[in-house]
C-alpha cells in the first residue's frame, strides 16, 4: 500500500516531541518550503510517466501552484532578511520525498496513477495537519503567518481533489 | 451622481455595443456598469447585488495562483492567470453560481436581473 508514511513520521515528530521548543519562522520557513518542492518534485513525476488525463491536469496544478507559493515563499524570507534554517522536520520530508519517488518510479500505467493519487491524499492531509497544528501557530511575522494561511486553502483544495480524483481512477 | 463606479458612464456606450442584445429590450435607457469581482487568498470577494443586463463584471485576480471563473451552466469560463483583469458581460438575466475549475471549493454566486 502507498502510504505517505515517510513523511507522515516527519510531520507527528514535527506536531510534538521533536520540537524541544516551537520552531522558529526560520524553521518554518524551511519546512513549507520543503513541503512544496516535495510535491512539485512528485507532479513533475506524474507528468513523466502518466498518460492519464485527469492525473496529469492535477499533477500540472500541484507544480503550478506549489511552485508559486515557494516563489512566493522565498520572495518574503529574502524581504524580512531571514535565511531558512534547516532542521529535522525539513530533512524528514525531504528523505520522506526521495523514498516515495523511487517507489513510485517503479510503477507504471495505471498502478502508478492509482498509486501517485494515493500518496497525494495522504501527503496533503499530513502537510495540512502540520500547517494548522504547528506551522501556523507558531509562525511569528504576520506576512508568514498570512501566506502559511493561503498555502493551507490551497493545499485543502489539492487535497480535496486529490480525493476527488483517488475516487475516480481505477 | 451617487454611484461609486465613476466609469460607469464613459464605458456604458462600449458595454452597449458590445451586447446588441439588450438593445431592443430595454424600455428605458440605463447606463451598463463595471463591477469588480477580486480573488485574493484563494477566495473570491464580494459579488455585486444589483448587476442587471448590459452590465459587465470585471475579475480580478489579486492571488500568486492561476484560478478561474467558471459558471456552472458553462456560460462564462475565464480563465485568469495571477495579476490577470478579465471581462464577463451578461446578456441574460438569471442566478449565475459559479466556481474556480482549479479550486473548487471557491465560490460565488452572481444575480442578474432584466
Ligand atoms: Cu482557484
Amino acid at each position: 500500500m502507498f502510504k505517505a508514511i515517510g513523511i507522515a513520521a516527519a510531520f507527528s515528530l514535527a506536531g510534538s516531541a521533536a520540537w524541544a521548543q516551537a520552531p522558529n519562522d526560520a524553521q518554518i520557513a524551511h519546512i513549507a518550503y520543503t513541503a512544496g518542492v516535495v510535491d512539485v518534485a512528485a507532479g513533475k513525476q506524474a507528468l513523466e510517466k502518466s498518460h492519464n488525463k485527469a492525473v496529469r491536469g492535477f499533477a500540472e496544478e500541484m507544480v503550478r501552484d506549489h511552485t508559486a507559493v515557494n516563489d512566493q515563499a522565498l520572495a518574503l524570507v529574502k524581504k524580512l532578511g531571514v535565511t531558512p534554517q534547516d532542521n529535522p522536520t525539513s530533512q524528514g520530508l525531504a528523505k520522506g520525498g526521495a523514498d516515495k519517488l523511487r517507489a513510485l518510479g517503479e510503477l507504471k500505467g495505471a498502478a502508478f496513477d492509482k498509486a501517485y493519487v494515493a500518496n497525494e491524499v495522504a501527503y496533503h492531509k499530513t502537510v495540512n495537519g502540520a500547517l494548522s497544528a504547528t506551522l501556523i501557530p507558531n509562525a511569528k511575522n504576520g506576512e508568514l503567518k498570512s501566506l502559511l494561511q493561503t498555502g493551507l486553502k490551497l493545499f485543502q483544495e489539492h487535497q480535496a481533489h486529490a480525493e476527488h480524483l483517488a475516487m475516480t481512477v481505477k | 451622481m451617487t454611484s461609486p463606479h465613476l466609469w460607469i458612464a464613459v464605458l456604458a456606450g462600449a458595454a452597449l455595443a458590445a451586447a446588441p442584445v439588450c438593445g431592443a429590450a430595454a424600455a428605458r435607457p440605463r447606463t451598463a456598469a463595471v463591477y469588480t469581482v477580486t480573488i485574493a487568498a484563494m477566495k473570491f470577494g464580494p459579488t455585486p447585488a444589483a448587476i442587471h443586463v448590459g452590465d459587465t463584471v470585471e475579475w480580478v485576480n489579486n492571488d500568486i495562483f492561476v484560478h478561474s471563473a467558471t459558471a456552472r451552466d458553462k456560460s462564462f469560463d475565464v480563465e485568469l492567470k495571477p495579476k490577470a483583469r478579465l471581462r464577463t458581460t451578461f446578456h441574460r438575466a438569471g442566478t449565475y453560481p459559479f466556481a474556480c475549475r482549479y479550486h473548487p471549493g471557491m465560490t460565488g454566486t452572481l444575480v442578474v436581473a432584466k
